[in-house]
């Protein structure tokens, strides 16, 4: 039961063409509402045994000869994640209901994909097995990539859709690569069993590379520096999906592989400089560049990356805490605890922010900040909603932000006193870094609902008239705001029940003592909201934000800096660089300039390859060897007749007119039969003289049928570079000939032939008793090729398609 | 005494094959090539038969008779090229 929940919502897809087609008076989000709500129910369900550190382990075999089966595993940090996606799934059905047309859009489309998306993420989050995870992992892509290009019509979401894919399923598979060698390194696929030989692994000589592998999937799907830049394009997809996957769920399933592997990768230290490090660039870089935007939904997406790099960052914090003694005591231990409250508060507040920007969207036919204003008065609710959702990102009390933000200045603060790995040099800087981005955060957070909601209102700008949305509409991000100021008041209460089961799963090692059986709620941490007038968190808020008001005071003074940027030096362009000129430019140029379409240009590469690969081989092996013995003596005539064959060949090879060409292979044909009489083959020569004689005729006739135009009697010009190849392939098949009959190994069976020609198969003709008796099996083959060359040639001379065509044009 | 004259006449008839493949790569004209090439053939007989009296076989005597054959059809094949530009004619052509 507990593994095919996961697939529940793709069962569930299955009827939603049908429902779509013939339930035409009910908009189709109704039915698909009841899926998710059934499983936040059923997930639900879970929260006592896992709050109490059981967890719950379910598998199916999927291929056991493999030892590949779906195991559904819920500790706390599943078990939230699930929580989160069927929550936020269920909210997001709802607000699509109202956002989508039942008439005008494709419904049945949407729900089949946002269904599919469902299962694919809560697989990812429940599986542990790694390549279920990974195959989840990829059908959250997929899905992703379709609900992006939603509509397909336009061009920037199909380029969106592309981009996202692209970025993402690159670091999908370098993700595999990670899992695998963390597999053969570990010796099994199963996450729990990884974890529990952790202390062996770190000496494993992949061990770094298995992680930065894994790394580059995480750093892909959560959008982190440099790879966010496919979230801002992929906002061209519908708002309910924005709101879901671009916020809430699958940018933070690169957030859940982090938490989930930091058991097993956190004693390394370069886990520890890559998650913190690039998680603080992202974090600094997203709110920089939030600010910069004109668009709605581009601003929530920077912000998006920024918030998730902080996330990021935190995780990387909590890895240090593997490395001090007694760290349940120290301060480090806050850290995951922080990651985890911010991620279920970015949930609630992006998510909200999200559906607002579509409810903008939707009733004023914009989401350009320079058109909006004023909405306020028109919007009263929306604003409200904005304004809560808003005030928690830029960290303020009295809302869930705020403890979060105060959280992550408590873990930065901390990290500059940590001495290990010379964090005390640079943790200064990663807490200067933290500060401005969150200055930054408060700057966007605002610039976001007071451009949109006060000032002045352009009506002559807007292409529809703005008025309130329609409560349905409004239901779900009113439950999210709500949630917003629920957290701040009850954070104890979240703690006791998500976030301290989701710690424990992130950082076990931390909380095993070996006397006392340990549960979640052991964990000794108390969300504050007032830390005291000492305590620096809070001097760093105020100054957070003094100077974040200012900033946003005077923001039409320096928000022309942005422009200073070239818009050619940014990462887009580089995206766009490789794309476009490295990998298909240049791509097509090599192809071009390989693949010419010029036959003798492809026999020149297979000549000279395999010249080049047997002569190397040769000597590589030193296989190279010649010797005369048991040569026969060489007659004079023999000699002779070999001058008369290179002669004829020669003569072949410099004709000036093509008809003395045929008549020099005529030449070296008939030398050749005279060469099998002289070698004792009468069959050979007897065959050999017919067919040269009809392969000469042949070739008169072709002769004789050239085109008159450019009918040039030139001779075959001189060019070195065939010269060289041609004497290199007989070169070659010389030294191989030679070598060949110098070293044999075993003798030759033609003495059982011999013996039995006449006894057993009671003929006198030993060549072709071979070819009719004892390999009777290749003759009829020749035959067939026979058959087949001359149909073929049939077919060619009577079957003129295309000329029959052009006389049928002609009448 | 008879393997030696044998010999020095293949030897011979080589030289005479050689030289007529002189003819044939220059001739200037193509009657003369034609002329060469059949001569090529009457000399590959009588090299083909030295060498079955050498190799004492009979094995060889079919192989005289297709190229006595061979060389008689493509002499004539030849011959008809030249003068009419065609070897097989077409009915549909009468």
């Amino acid at each position: 039961m507990q593994v095919l929940a996961i697939f529940i919502p793709l069962l569930a897809a299955i009827f939603i063409p049908f429902l779509f087609r013939n339930v035409r008076t009910i908009h189709t989000g109704w039915f698909v509402l009841i899926v998710p709500i059934l499983l936040v129910g059923y997930y639900a369900t879970f929260i006592s045994r896992v709050m109490n550190g059981n967890d719950v382990l379910a598998s199916f075999n999927w291929i056991p000869s493999l030892n590949i089966s779906f195991i559904s595993y819920l500790d706390g940090l599943s078990l939230l994640f699930s929580l989160l996606i069927t929550g936020i799934g269920a909210l997001v059905v709802l607000y699509s209901i109202f956002y989508l047309d039942k008439t005008k859009e494709q419904l049945h489309n949407f729900y089949i994909y946002l269904l599919m998306f469902m299962t694919a993420m809560l697989g990812v989050v429940q599986s542990d097995h790694m390549i279920t995870l990974y195959l989840f992992w990829e059908l959250t892509s997929i899905s992703s990539f379709l609900l992006i290009a939603y509509w397909f019509q336009r061009d920037k979401s199909r380029f969106g859709a592309l981009k996202s894919m692209m970025i993402t399923v690159a670091g999908g598979l370098l993700m595999l690569g990670g899992f695998v060698l963390l597999a053969l390194m570990g010796g099994t696929y199963s996450i729990r069993e990884l974890v529990a030989q952790a202390p062996q692994l770190v000496n494993e000589s992949y061990f770094v590379l298995a992680l930065v592998l894994i790394l580059f999937g995480a750093f892909t799907k959560s959008a982190q520096f440099p790879f966010y830049i496919w979230l801002p394009d992929a906002m061209e997809a519908p708002t309910p999906v924005s709101a879901y996957l671009h916020s809430a769920t699958m940018v933070k399933a690169g957030i859940y592989l982090v938490a989930r592997f930091t058991p097993i990768f956190a004693a390394s230290e370069v886990w520890i400089w890559l998650v913190t490090g690039i998680g603080l660039l992202t974090l600094f870089w997203g709110s920089l560049f939030a600010v910069k935007q004109t668009d709605l939904k581009g601003i929530l997406a920077f912000s998006t990356v920024s918030q998730l790099g902080l996330i990021m960052a935190l995780l990387g914090a909590s890895a240090i805490a593997f490395h001090v003694e007694d760290a349940a005591n120290t301060v480090f231990k806050y850290a995951a605890f922080a990651a985890i409250f911010h991620l279920i508060n970015h949930a609630t507040f992006k998510g909200s922010l999200f559906m607002i920007a579509g409810i903008v969207d939707h009733e004023t036919g914009t989401r350009d900040i320079r058109k909006l204003g004023g909405l306020m008065s028109i919007m009263p609710l929306s604003f409200t909603v904005a304004l809560i959702s808003s005030l928690s990102m830029a960290g303020l009390p009295p809302f869930n932000g705020f403890l979060s933000k105060e959280m992550f200045l408590t873990a930065m603060l901390t990290l500059k006193d940590f001495e290990l790995f010379e964090f005390s040099t640079w943790g200064i800087l990663l807490l200067v870094i933290a500060v401005i981005a969150s200055i930054f955060t408060f700057v966007y957070s605002f610039y976001f609902v007071f451009k949109t909601f006060t000032g002045k209102l352009q009506a002559s700008e807007l292409p529809q008239k703005p008025h309130e949305a329609p409560i349905g509409m409004l239901v779900a991000p009113m439950i999210l705001a709500a949630l917003v100021v629920i957290i701040f008041f009850i954070p104890n209460l979240i703690g006791e029940v998500f976030i301290k089961p989701a710690v424990f799963a992130i950082q076990p090692f931390l909380y095993q003592d070996p006397f006392l059986q340990f549960t979640p709620a052991g964990i000794d941490i108390t969300v504050k909201a007032w830390h005291g007038f000492t305590a620096p968190e809070l001097w760093l808020t105020v100054c957070i934000v003094i100077v974040g008001a200012l900033l946003f005071t005077t923001l039409g003074k320096w928000q022309k800096l942005y422009r200073i940027q070239p818009a050619k030096l940014s990462l887009n362009t580089f995206y766009d660089f490789v794309m476009d000129g490295v990998l298909n430019r240049t791509m097509v140029n090599v192809s071009k300039r390989v693949m010419h379409g010029s036959m003798r240009h492809y026999l020149m590469y297979m000549f000279a390859a395999i010249c080049f690969i047997v002569i190397g081989t040769l000597f590589y092996k030193d296989a190279f060897k010649i010797s005369f013995e048991g040569a026969a003596p060489i007659e004079l005539y023999q000699l002779i007749l070999i001058i008369v064959l290179v002669l004829g060949t020669l003569t072949t090879l410099i004709a000036r007119s093509r008809i003395t060409a045929i008549v020099g292979l005529g030449a070296v044909g008939y030398t050749v039969a005279l060469f099998f009489v002289m070698f004792n083959a009468p069959d050979l020569a007897l065959t050999q003289l017919v067919i040269e004689t009809i392969s000469v005729a042949l070739f008169l006739l072709v002769f004789y049928h050239l085109p008159r135009l450019g009918k040039v009697q030139e001779y075959t010009p001189f060019r070195f570079r065939r010269l060289a190849v041609s004497i290199g392939i007989g070169a070659m098949v010389t030294l191989v000939a030679l070598s060949a009959h110098s070293q044999k190994l075993v003798d030759s069976i033609n003495q059982y032939y011999k013996d039995t020609v006449y006894s057993l198969a009671g003929g006198g003709n030993i060549v072709n008793v071979i070819l009719v008796d004892y390999r009777g099996f290749d003759t009829l083959f020749e035959i067939t090729v026979l058959g087949i060359a001359g149909m073929g040639i049939y077919a060619m001379i009577k079957l003129r398609l295309s000329r029959k065509e052009k006389t049928n044009e002609s009448e | 005494m008879i393997e030696k004259i044998l010999l020095v006449s293949l030897v011979l008839f080589m030289i005479a094959i050689a030289l007529l493949l002189y003819r044939v790569i220059v001739g200037p004209s193509m009657p003369d090539r034609a002329i060469g090439l059949d001569t090529i053939g009457v000399n590959l007989i009588s090299s083909i038969a030295i060498v079955s009296i050498l190799l004492t076989t009979k094995a060889f005597l079919e192989a005289i008779l297709i190229l006595g054959i061979l060389a008689f059809i493509g002499t004539i094949a030849f011959s008809k090229y030249i003068e009419r530009g065609v070897i097989v004619e077409r009915k549909s052509n009468r």
